[in-house]
C-alpha cells in the first residue's frame, strides 16, 4: 500500500502538466479530465484509509522513499513520504473538498474561455498541497510550501485582465514571501542545529537542542504560518484573495493554503512544546487574529469578504488551539476538517449567489433570495449553523473543544485566552447572522447591474448544487462524527494529548458558548432583520470605518512598510550617488587632473627632455653616492 | 703631474658639453657639445685606466670613438635632411612628436 502515496500527489499533478502543456485541444474535455484526476486522488486516499483503520494504532504511519532528491556530501534530502495519522486527515480533506469544488467549477466557470487552465491551476493546487502534508522533510515541505504560493497566485490573479485582481495576486505572492522567510531560515536553523531536516530525526531529539534555538525555530515556523495562514500581523492578502473565481476562494480557506500553517505547527508540535515562549506567542497570534478577522467580517458588505474575515477568524481559532500545547493539537485540527466543510459550504454558496445575481457582490443589494434559490439557501443555512455553533452541528463540537481548551491553560492567561474565544464566538454569530439576514431574508433590495438590467435570481445548475449539499452534509455530520467515532484516539499517536483542567466544567463552557452564540445572534437580529436594511452603506461608527478598511491594516503597511522602504531605498540612492559615486569620479577626476598636469611636460622640446634625463641621473648618483656613504 | 687635474679637466669639459646640450638651438651646435661631452668621457677613461695601472679604460676610449664616429654618421644625416625638409637647424623647430 506505501506505494500508492506518491500516486496521490501524481494524479492531480498529471492532471496539472497535461492540462497546461495539452493546448486548445483539451479545451473541450479538459474540465473533466482535471476533476477525474483529482477524484482518482481521492479514492486513493479512501484506500489508503482503509488499509490504515486496519492496523493498529501504533503502527499506521507509512512512508515511501522515491529517490534522494539532493545528494550531497552531510546534507541529504531524500524525495520521500510520510503518511500518518495526521497526513491522512488532511489528504481525506484536500482530495475530497477538492474534488467537490473541481465538480462545482465545471458549472461555475462554464462560460470562462481559459477553464481549461483553471482547472490545470487547480490540479497543480491540489498537488503541491498534498506534496506539503506527505513530505517526510521539511525541505520537501517547504517545495509543497512554495508550490501552494506560486499555485494561489495563478489563481486569485486569473482573471488577471482586471488590474484589481492582478494586484491582489501580486500582494498575496508578496506578503507569503515575508512567511516563506520565516520557514527557510527555521529550517536552517535546523540543520545547523540537528544535522538534517527529516521529521522522525529533528521531532525525535529537540530534547538536545537548547530552548532558545527551538523558541528561535518555532518564532520561525510561526511566521511562516503567520503568511500562509493569514495571521496577523500578515493577514492583509487574504481579502484582497477574494478577487479570484469564487471556488478558489473556496480552495484556499476550506482544504488548501490557510490550513497550511495550522499544519505545519501541529506536525512540528515536539518543537513548540519544549519552547513554552514561542507557544505563548502562538496563543497570542491566534487570540488576536480570531477578534481581528471577527470585526473585520462584521463590517464587509460584499459577501465573500466578511466571509474572508471569517476565515481569518476561525483560523485564528486553530492557531490558538495549537498554541495550547497538547491539550490543543487535536481540537486544532478537528475544527480544521469542520471549518473545511463548513466554509468551503459558504463560499460555493456564496459562488451561487453571486452566479445567479449577475456577480453582484454587495450583500446591501442581496435580499428575500431563499424563495429564489433555496437549495443554496438550505445549504449555506447549514453551513451557517454550523459555523456559529449551533448545538449539534460540526462547528458546536469543535469550537466548543477549543474553547475548553483555552480556559484549561490554566491561571490567568487560561481567562484570557478563554475570554476571547467566547468573545470571538459571539462576533462570529454576529456577523454571519447578519450575512445571512441582507443575503436570504429581508425584502429584495436588487439593483440593475451596469448593462442596466435587473437580476433574474435562479437555483444554480445540478454540477454546482451537488457538492453544496454534500458539503452541508459535512457540515452538519462532521462534528458529531468525530466526537463519537474518537478523532481524539485517531491523531493521539502523531499529535500526543492530554486533558485539560479547565476551571470551569464541561458543561459550564458549552453552556456559556451557546449563551453566547444565542446574544451573537439576536444583536444581529436586532439590527439587521428588524429594521430595512439601507442599500447604501451608512457611514458608520469610528470601528465599523477602521474595520471597513481592514482595521487600517493597509494603511499601516503603507506607512511603515511602503514609505519606509522608499525612504529607505531612497536615503540609499542618495549615498551611492553622494558617496560611492563621489569616490569613483572623484577618483577619476584627480587621476585625469594630474595627467593634465603631467602633460604638460611632454612639450615636444628635446632640450627639456634633456634636462630631465640629466636632472634624473643627477638624481641617481646622488643617491648612489648616499648610499654609498650611509 | 697629478693625474687628477686630468679629471677636473674632463668634468669641465662634460660640464660645458651639458649646458650646451640644454642650452643651445642650433642642432649642429647641440651635436658637437654632444661630441665633446663623449670626449670629455673618454679622457676620463683614459685618466683612471693611467691611475689604476690597468688597460680597461683605454680600451673603452677606443669603443667610444668608434661608436661616436657612427654616431656622428648618422646625426649629421639626419640634420641634414631634416634642414632641406625644414629649411631650420633648430631643435626646438622639431617638435612635431608632443601631442
Amino acid at each position: 500500500m506505501e506505494n500508492l502515496i506518491a500516486l496521490l500527489i501524481g494524479a492531480p499533478l498529471l492532471g496539472a502538466a497535461v492540462l497546461l502543456c495539452g493546448g486548445r485541444r483539451l479545451d473541450r474535455s479538459g474540465h473533466w479530465l482535471g476533476t477525474l484526476l483529482a477524484a482518482a486522488s481521492f479514492v486513493i486516499a479512501l484506500a489508503l484509509f482503509a488499509d490504515m483503520l486496519g492496523k493498529s494504532a501504533d503502527d499506521r504511519a507509512m512512508f515511501q522513499r522515491l529517490y534522494t532528491w539532493i545528494p550531497v556530501e552531510g546534507f541529504r534530502a531524500d524525495m520521500a513520504f510520510q503518511l500518518d495519522q495526521l497526513s491522512m486527515t488532511f489528504v481525506l480533506l484536500i482530495t475530497g473538498v477538492g474534488t467537490l469544488i473541481h465538480i462545482y467549477s465545471i458549472g461555475y466557470m462554464e462560460h470562462d474561455e481559459r477553464r481549461r487552465r483553471f482547472f490545470g491551476y487547480l490540479n497543480l493546487f491540489v498537488a503541491a498541497m498534498l506534496l506539503l502534508v506527505l513530505a517526510d522533510n521539511y525541505l520537501l515541505l517547504y517545495f509543497g510550501w512554495e508550490g501552494v504560493g506560486l499555485a494561489s497566485y495563478l489563481l486569485i490573479g486569473f482573471w488577471q485582465h482586471k488590474p484589481t485582481a492582478a494586484t491582489a495576486a501580486k500582494k498575496a505572492f508578496l506578503v507569503n514571501r515575508v512567511g516563506d522567510m520565516g520557514l527557510s531560515i527555521a529550517i536552517m536553523i535546523m540543520f545547523t542545529t540537528f544535522g538534517t531536516f527529516t521529521f522522525g530525526p529533528v521531532l525525535a531529539e529537540t530534547g538536545q537542542a537548547s530552548e532558545g534555538k527551538l523558541t528561535a525555530i518555532g518564532l520561525m515556523l510561526l511566521l511562516a504560518a503567520c503568511g500562509k495562514s493569514a495571521q496577523v500581523p500578515l493577514q492583509s492578502w487574504l481579502g484582497d484573495a477574494m478577487e479570484g473565481p469564487t471556488p478558489v476562494s473556496a480552495l484556499i480557506h476550506a482544504a488548501t493554503m490557510v490550513t497550511a500553517g495550522v499544519y505545519l505547527i501541529v506536525r512540528s508540535a515536539d518543537i513548540f512544546n519544549a519552547a513554552p515562549d514561542a507557544q505563548l506567542v502562538v496563543t497570542v497570534v491566534g487570540a488576536v487574529t480570531l477578534l481581528f478577522g471577527a470585526i473585520v467580517g462584521c463590517a464587509k458588505d460584499d459577501i465573500k469578504k466578511a466571509l474572508a474575515g471569517s476565515t481569518m477568524s476561525q483560523i485564528g481559532y486553530m492557531i490558538l488551539a495549537a498554541g495550547l500545547g497538547p491539550i490543543g493539537y487535536v481540537f486544532a485540527i478537528m475544527h480544521l476538517v469542520t471549518h473545511g466543510f463548513f466554509k468551503a459550504g459558504l463560499f460555493l454558496g456564496a459562488g451561487s449567489v453571486m452566479h445567479g445575481m449577475n456577480d453582484e457582490v454587495d450583500m446591501r443589494r442581496y435580499g428575500g433570495l431563499r424563495k429564489y434559490m433555496p437549495v443554496t439557501f438550505v445549504t449555506f443555512g447549514l453551513g451557517y449553523l454550523a459555523i456559529i455553533g449551533f448545538p449539534g452541528l460540526s462547528g458546536f463540537f469543535s469550537k466548543d473543544k477549543i474553547i475548553e481548551a483555552a480556559f484549561a491553560k490554566g491561571g490567568t492567561e487560561g481567562w484570557i485566552l478563554g475570554s476571547v474565544t467566547l468573545l470571538g464566538a459571539a462576533i462570529t454569530a454576529y456577523y454571519m447572522t447578519r450575512v445571512m439576514l441582507m443575503t436570504f431574508f429581508g425584502e429584495k433590495r436588487w439593483q440593475p447591474d451596469e448593462n442596466g438590467e435587473p437580476p433574474h435570481p435562479h437555483e444554480s445548475p445540478k454540477s454546482m448544487t451537488i457538492p453544496m449539499v454534500l458539503l452541508a452534509v459535512g457540515s452538519v455530520a462532521a462534528g458529531a462524527y468525530f466526537e463519537f467515532a474518537g478523532f481524539v484516539e485517531w491523531l493521539e499517536p502523531v499529535t500526543g494529548f492530554a486533558h485539560g483542567h479547565s476551571p470551569l466544567s464541561a458543561a459550564a463552557v458549552t453552556t456559556a458558548t451557546v449563551a453566547v452564540m444565542v446574544i451573537g445572534v439576536g444583536l444581529a437580529y436586532l439590527q439587521y432583520g428588524r429594521k430595512p436594511v439601507p442599500v447604501v452603506a451608512p457611514r458608520g461608527s469610528l470601528l465599523t470605518r477602521a474595520a471597513r478598511r481592514d482595521l487600517l491594516q493597509d494603511d499601516f503597511n503603507h506607512a511603515v512598510f511602503v514609505t519606509g522602504g522608499t525612504h529607505l531605498t531612497r536615503s540609499l540612492v542618495y549615498v551611492d550617488h553622494t558617496l560611492v559615486d563621489g569616490v569613483v569620479n572623484g577618483t577619476a577626476a584627480a587621476v585625469g587632473g594630474l595627467s593634465g598636469r603631467l602633460r604638460k611636460l611632454q612639450n615636444g622640446y628635446v632640450r627639456s627632455y634633456a634636462v630631465s634625463m640629466f636632472g634624473g641621473t643627477a638624481v641617481l648618483i646622488a643617491a648612489t653616492l648616499l648610499m654609498r656613504a650611509v | 703631474m697629478n693625474p687628477v687635474n686630468y679629471l677636473y679637466l674632463a668634468a669641465l669639459l662634460f660640464t660645458i658639453g651639458a649646458v650646451g646640450v640644454l642650452i643651445r638651438r642650433n642642432a649642429i651646435v647641440v651635436f658637437m657639445c654632444v661630441e665633446l661631452m663623449l670626449n670629455a668621457c673618454n679622457l676620463a677613461f683614459v685618466t683612471f685606466s693611467r691611475m689604476h695601472g690597468n688597460l680597461d679604460g683605454q680600451i673603452i676610449a677606443f669603443f667610444t670613438m668608434v661608436v661616436a664616429a657612427a654616431e656622428v654618421v648618422v646625426g649629421l644625416a639626419i640634420i641634414v635632411s631634416v634642414f632641406r625638409a625644414r629649411h631650420s637647424a633648430s631643435v626646438d623647430d622639431a617638435s612635431l612628436m608632443k601631442l
